[in-house]
């Protein structure tokens, strides 16, 4: 990993120097009246392009990553991404398709889109799956928007409430504000279930439905989730599943067969599209029979004459509209695809059968080494939560601490503090693709910690101590907010050229 | 097993660990009658060079037609260096930056990217991404919801020639705020959006206004009057531009007497190749005034406890991992990936060559009307335009435009669906990809489909 001090793309500008080899021959100028033209340029960067090369994979290497670290980010299901998925995705027939290209010059691509949308039925156990929304967060909105647009098709507006449980992606309540809903949070009992109890006290005339995660974020299955459905049925609401946690069920336990009655997918999880340092993503959703009439669009539908076609406007007139200017991350789709394809329907019970046999397994050996796990009477699911609160309280060892500690041992840390209700966590999600041997260097990191930490807080409470960075002052960044740079003599090619505002 | 490591042995010694039979006793909770039907749905798995021959033929199949269509995504040179580095397992295969010391590449990144986009657009600052343009816009009609406190009537000002989809999405994304878009209709005549057709709103409560540069229809509208109109009347302004075209144009940051509120676009045209339609990227830049309305992830420079420079993801409590039901969009991730690509794609055009790829693009455009105008068609529209234009095609397009496809030529988008009073009418684009013999294949194409 390189030490050198982080230089900026635009600090290695020189004016004059370019990398015209990628630029276009010279052009006469235009005719574009003058009052709407720039009048000085915009200040990217003069670079030639090894110097661009050289400074941007130095940048890739102060990243972590799957490819060259374990990464058991609980939620996030950071498994091994495989290259095929990307050099297949990225042939020129699929690269230069035009999204807005006649169904005649598009019939390769509708294919692999129809069948990703019946692989995902199947998988799923929903009656029918829309590619369209763009993340994660996306597909939540378009399945509430959905669960809305049926209550007010049926004159039924008096349904103002979402529930959601305390333990839920931060996420799940936002959405339900976008759509126009208050939102009612309800306790997870000890045993990390939804209590059942609080949830019928809270539905009613006015719940519009509830969104739940299963396995739960606390890493465990909701056993009673008929019941649930049940509930919330009698009520009138409708159920929508976050499919965060789907690599945990993947082929054992459908959410249509629980009782859902929309789902959002995180095709950057379960199917193994990357997650980029932080997209994109795809949120393909997956709708029970009631919901068919307000699927988003475009959707890929078998024409008339044969073959496919997108379904647009006139053929869903209730539809809850558009959620992109074409028809959704293709080349994620793609990918996911092309993952589902290599494993097949017994790849894809592997990926939980798997998921879940590493997180047993990790758990119950950190369990030996001396932590503590947060619900130790339940089975894990492909993730479970390590508290760090007696260590905490005893010697000031917090999970942030042990997260930092795990990078200097060459481990990217779990998530920390989430879910929210558990104090001191470290949610922590393998994965099927990391070997025993991985999974045993972990537990080894983190028992070393442990021990260092009857003995020498210093060391851990000031890691890391081997990355570019040690801690950040996050308070002072947010307060001195320094978000574009601005070089500090004038007039250099670097300078930047703002207008008005500058 | 493909991509699982686990051995004979391993399986039982883990099994032994965890004081388990099999692995079906780890699914012990999950009720016995919910259990999954077999997946016969579902392909038996592949193997790699199966796959490989199966998406050769499937990405083969559907041609590689000389592409005249734009319409919001646009056709672009990409350098082989983009995607070589962008696609390096570092970047490809982490996750968000959330460990600000394992995330270093990714982060400092971000922040070059956010400087770029903010000089390009000439705004003070940027957010790390958002969905793609369209989405992107309904975000800052949102925002703008939230800037202009003293609106009440939460009224927003769309203009007819911004792309037809873009509309479509800020409705299906804010149709449940309460919100009101009043659609301002264009000039039948010039394509532009005229400052009188502001005209009834003079006294309205409006919460904000959109402006287009180019428009859907490739015009260039009067955005300085436009602009001025607002900021007599303290309505903040969201401008809706290509970033291509502002190597040449006037930046939104120079609009007017002061410059707009609020930028977004679609950033694809910037390193993303057209792919379907995705995955793309909206970008936002705003003034420093706005940022903690700003929805989306923001990277900061900080600094460590050695006193030593870095980056760190800032202003986190707007987001919804921290503020849940009172975040400012429920947006969780950008498009990293994507931004990676378009900040190595910038850094390798640099001003010098964005502007000569503008350039091209207008000079193309231009060249193949005039080799048109030479046939008897003409722009259906008299205003000045950027690099895409509405050609009269006259009479059944439908017909002609797939005729030249099944010759191998994609002539534009037909207008009809979305205007229908411009029915014949084809949205053409022709960018620095284009070759004089392209341009001359497209007349020819033209001519033999009449």
């Amino acid at each position: 990993m390189s030490t050198t001090e982080a230089n900026l793309i635009f600090e290695r500008s020189r004016a004059g120097r370019s990398a015209v080899a990628q630029a276009p021959r010279d052009h006469a100028a235009t005719r574009i009246p003058a009052n709407l033209q720039r009048k000085s340029a915009p200040g990217l960067p003069a670079a030639s392009e090894l110097d661009v090369v050289r400074h941007y994979t130095r940048l890739s290497q102060k990243n972590f990553s799957i490819d060259t670290e374990f990464y058991p980010l609980g939620s996030c299901t950071m498994k091994y991404n495989p290259r095929a998925c990307n050099s297949l995705a990225m042939l020129p027939g699929f690269l230069n398709r035009h999204p807005l290209a006649p169904a005649s010059h598009s019939q390769g691509f509708l294919q692999t889109m129809f069948e990703l949308q019946e692989m995902l039925k199947e998988v799923t156990g929903m009656k029918a799956v829309s590619l369209a929304p763009m993340a994660g967060a996306q597909g939540e909105y378009t399945g509430v928007a959905m669960i809305r647009a049926y209550h007010d098709a049926r004159g039924d507006t008096e349904r103002r409430e979402i529930i959601v449980p305390d333990a839920a992606h931060g996420t799940n309540p936002a959405t339900a504000i976008m759509c126009g809903y208050e939102v009612r949070e309800i306790p997870t009992d000890e045993t990390g279930d939804v209590d059942l109890e609080a949830l019928q006290a809270a539905v009613g005339p006015h719940t519009a439905g509830i969104m739940l995660t299963n396995p739960s974020t606390v890493g465990v299955f909701e056993r009673r989730i008929k019941q649930i459905a049940g509930i919330v049925h009698e009520a009138g609401g409708l159920l929508y599943y976050d499919g965060a946690n789907l690599n945990a069920i993947l082929g054992k336990v459908r959410p249509g067969d629980m009782g859902f009655d929309v789902i959002h997918m995180n095709l950057h999880k379960t199917f193994s599209t990357p997650h980029g340092g932080g997209g994109p993503g795809s949120g393909a959703v997956g709708v029970a029979e009631r919901l068919l009439p307000f699927m988003p669009i475009p959707h890929v539908i078998e024409a008339e004459q044969g073959g496919y076609r997108f379904a647009e406007e006139s053929d869903r007139p209730q539809s809850i509209g558009r959620l992109s200017a074409f028809a959704g991350n293709a080349g994620v789709l793609l990918r996911a695809y092309i993952y589902m394809r290599m494993l097949g329907r017994e790849g894809m019970v592997r990926v939980s059968e798997f998921s879940t046999l590493n997180a047993n397994y990790l758990a119950r050996e950190l369990a030996a080494a001396g932590f503590d796990l947060a619900y130790p009477k339940r089975r894990a699911t492909h993730e479970f939560i390590v508290t760090m609160k007696k260590q905490a309280k005893e010697r000031g060892l917090t999970a942030g601490d042990v997260a930092k500690r795990l990078l200097d041992h060459g481990y990217h840390a779990p998530t920390t503090y989430f879910p929210l209700l558990v104090p001191e966590c470290l949610l922590v999600e393998p994965t099927e693709t990391e070997s025993k041997e991985t999974l045993d260097g972990f537990v080894e990191a983190m028992a070393c910690i442990l021990a260092e930490s009857e003995n020498d807080m210093d060391t851990i409470k000031s890691a890391p101590h081997t990355l570019p960075n040690r801690r950040f002052n996050e308070v002072a960044a947010a307060k001195a907010l320094d978000v574009v740079f601005q070089p500090a003599e004038d007039g250099d090619a670097s300078a930047p050229r703002t207008g008005t505002h500058g | 097993m493909p991509f699982i490591p686990h051995t004979e042995e391993d399986i039982r010694a883990m099994l032994d660990s965890i004081g388990a039979e099999s692995v079906e006793d780890l699914f012990d909770e999950i009720p016995a009658d919910l259990r999954s039907p077999p997946l016969t749905g579902i392909p038996e798995g592949e193997n790699e060079m199966g796959i490989t021959r199966l998406m050769q033929e499937r990405a083969a199949k559907d041609g590689m037609p000389s592409n005249f269509i734009g319409a919001g995504a646009y056709e672009h040179h990409i350098p082989a260096a983009v995607w070589q580095i962008a696609t390096r397992g570092e970047f490809y295969s982490a996750y968000t930056p959330y460990q600000a010391e394992a995330s270093q590449g990714t982060l400092q990144l971000i922040y070059e990217y956010q400087t770029m986009i903010s000089r390009l657009t000439g705004m003070e600052v940027s957010n790390a991404s958002l969905y793609d343009g369209a989405s992107a816009l309904a975000e800052a009609v949102l925002m703008a919801v939230r800037v202009n406190r003293r609106s009440k009537a939460k009224r927003v000002l769309l203009p007819g020639a911004l792309h037809p989809d873009y509309r479509k999405v800020v409705k299906t994304l804010i149709g449940n705020q309460g919100i009101e878009l009043v659609e301002l209709p264009f000039d039948e005549t010039t394509g532009q959006t005229p400052v009188d057709t502001l005209a009834p709103y003079a006294d309205d409560d409006v919460t904000a206004m959109v402006i287009s540069q180019p428009n859907f229809f490739g015009i260039l509208e009067d955005v300085d009057a436009l602009t001025g109109w607002a900021e007599e009347r303290g309505i903040p302004v969201i401008a809706v531009v290509n970033p291509v075209s502002l190597a040449l144009l006037k930046p939104p940051g120079e609009w007017g007497a002061n410059g707009v509120d609020i930028v977004v676009g679609e950033g694809q045209p910037l390193g993303a190749p057209l792919s379907s339609g995705g995955p793309y990227f909206g970008f936002m830049t705003t003034l420093k005034k706005h940022i903690r309305q700003m929805p989306g992830r923001i990277v900061g420079r900080a600094e460590d406890a050695d006193g030593k420079p870095g980056f760190v993801l800032t202003l986190q409590a707007r987001e919804q991992h921290i503020r849940r039901s009172k975040a400012t969009s429920n947006i969780c991730t950008n498009q990293g990936l994507v931004v990676t690509a378009a900040t190595i794609h910038m850094s390798l055009l640099g001003d010098e060559g964005l502007t000569r790829v503008a350039e091209a693009c207008y000079a193309n455009t231009h060249a193949l009307v005039e080799k048109l105008a030479a046939k008897g068609i003409k722009p259906r529209f008299s205003g000045e335009y950027f690099h895409e234009v509405a050609l009269d095609f006259g009479g059944d397009a439908a017909t002609r435009v797939q005729t030249m496809a099944d010759a191998g030529v994609l002539a534009g988008l037909e207008l009809s669906r979305d205007y229908p009073q411009l029915d014949g009418c084809v949205l053409v684009c022709a960018t620095e990809t284009k070759t004089e013999s392209d341009l001359e294949q497209y007349v020819t194409t033209w001519e033999q489909a009449a």
